[in-house]
């Protein structure tokens, strides 16, 4: 076992862990993060996507151990004070959902392709969700909720700023 | 998954050591490949040497205008690095026509070039291959060829190699800088893969325990003039059936130089000197690069397989080198 220090949605947590334990494990047993989810688990379909010291990463694929020190921000961790992230209400307001399973994923993902680039078009948007499948082909919603976020994310639209900067703490620290 | 250790040292040289001193070792960049290998038994090492800490993640300009790319600097950050998209587009098209965007923001630079191969019976412990476990005999071979190799190939194993940016480096004649425990050395980048033979199991020239510091970009003008283009099964998120990795400097109508690399064809990124060699002087034409694609190509062999083989990649190929060409021959600079 080794141990290892992360701050996990804005709360810090020490735990031994076995070297190959992977962080989605770690995350949805050891601190009952249930929001992520476990879809392949061959990091093929996304649905496990969590941010990583601000940049998204598929956490089936990567052991716990590596995340060391590191800052984890996961879908639970995106809401505060009872308010949906803007993502999230996007999603709710473009009916971007139908079973659900691929979304905490497609919401992480989304995050941070808007990090990268603020004001996409369709096809960016569909570029950066590559990585993100939906067993529902739902994509036509996920795209278009994708696109109202980005406008009402921009630095002038009244909805919560959080990715004009690419800080690691413009996402993370939710939960608390 | 197997039980094993894992270290994460501060520096190189550490984990050289670490590693050269124990066979059943191996190093570990951002895991994207290898942690999938963990779990189908492709791999099962009893130590992991975590090199993220130990290598540098910074891309430095050395002066002359070239670029020292630190073995740790991510595939995300690289092909957003502006100096990258200034002098080497063709890297980060490469990068951004590979994987994911999660996986991009874990892999490095290192480890990119060092990912296996995708051949489904490397990747299935039930098929025999002599990538997997030596002697045992190619499953590929009059199977499944469509992502399998048409240069280079041998008895032994018909693997191509899987990196998008590999080929780009082919083409620019990168370096990279190891560290091994006799100390450090250059490799040309086109040097680092092997082509199969009678050893399909060793992808690279690298001693066991020897650590890519960086990759080393030299000077190169014409490349800013450079593109990547891949040609797959579907339009996003697969590998390479063909692709090309080219740069050109045309003046006058007039080819006076280029930098050819081929991926999805062989065991390593093909560096297509025979086909830059024709190109050198050459009209710059669609008759031009058909022939300096048909020169490269003269010795291909296509495999036989289940899925009616992969005679296809020839002709494929030849059009995916004559649309690339025309498009960075008529490019603005």
């Amino acid at each position: 076992m080794t141990r290892i220090t992360v701050m996990v949605d804005g709360v810090s947590y020490v735990d031994d862990v076995e070297a190959r334990t992977l962080l989605v494990y770690y995350l949805r047993e050891k601190l009952g993060k249930i929001g992520t989810v476990v879809g392949c688990d061959t990091s093929n379909c996304g649905a496990c996507t969590v941010h990583l010291n601000g940049r998204s990463v598929k956490s089936c694929s990567i052991f716990a151990i590596q995340a060391d020190g590191s800052e984890i921000t996961t879908i639970e961790g995106l809401a505060r004070d009872g308010q949906l992230h803007p993502m999230q209400q996007a999603f709710h307001d473009n009916h971007a959902l139908q079973c659900g399973f691929c979304t905490p994923g497609m919401i992480m993902q989304a995050i941070d392709l808007l990090g990268d680039d603020p004001d996409p078009d369709e096809q960016r948007v569909r570029e950066g969700l590559e990585g993100n499948l939906c067993r529902c082909t739902g994509y036509q919603n996920i795209v278009r909720a994708v696109l109202d976020a980005a406008q009402k994310m921009k630095p002038a639209a009244s909805a919560p700023d959080e990715m004009s900067t690419r800080q690691p703490s413009a996402v993370a620290g939710g939960g608390n | 998954m197997k039980p094993f250790a894992y270290q994460a040292p501060g520096d190189a040289a550490t984990a050289v050591r670490s590693v050269a001193a124990d066979p059943a070792a191996v190093f570990l960049g951002g895991g994207t490949n290898l942690v999938d290998h963990l779990k189908l038994g492709v791999a099962a090492p009893d130590l992991i040497v975590d090199v993220t800490a130990a290598t540098s993640n910074e891309i430095t300009d050395d002066g002359a205008g070239g670029l020292r790319i630190g073995a740790a600097v991510p595939n995300s950050e690289l092909a957003a690095d502006r100096r990258v998209r200034d002098r080497y587009p063709v890297v980060a098209q490469a990068l951004l026509s590979g994987a994911s965007g999660q996986l991009r923001n874990m892999a490095t630079t290192g480890g990119n070039p060092l990912q296996r191969t995708r051949c489904v019976y490397f990747q299935d412990v039930t098929t025999p291959c002599n990538k997997r476990k030596s002697g045992s005999g190619c499953s590929a071979i009059g199977g499944y060829t469509r992502y399998h190799a048409i240069l280079g190939a041998s008895e032994q194993c018909i693997a191509t190699h899987p990196s998008d940016l590999a080929v780009a480096l082919a083409a620019l004649d990168a370096e990279v800088r190891v560290l091994g425990a006799a100390g450090e050395r250059g490799i040309p980048f086109v040097d680092l893969h092997r082509l199969p033979g009678e050893h399909p199991e060793l992808d690279t020239v690298l001693e066991h325990g020897e650590l890519i510091l960086s990759i080393d970009l030299p000077p190169l003008p014409m490349a800013a003039r450079s593109a990547y283009r891949k040609v797959r099964d579907r339009a996003s998120y697969a590998f390479a059936l063909v692709s090309v990795a080219a740069a050109v400097d045309v003046a006058d109508g007039i080819v006076r130089d280029a930098r050819i690399a081929f991926g999805g064809v062989a065991h390593k990124p093909w560096r297509a000197t025979k086909a830059e060699e024709s190109l050198r002087g050459a009209p710059a034409s669609d008759d031009s690069y058909r022939a300096a694609a048909q020169t490269e190509l003269a010795g291909a062999q296509a495999q036989d397989g289940i899925d009616g083989g992969n005679a296809f990649k020839i002709l494929l190929l030849t059009r995916t080198l004559v649309a690339t060409l025309r498009d960075l021959a008529h490019e603005e600079t």
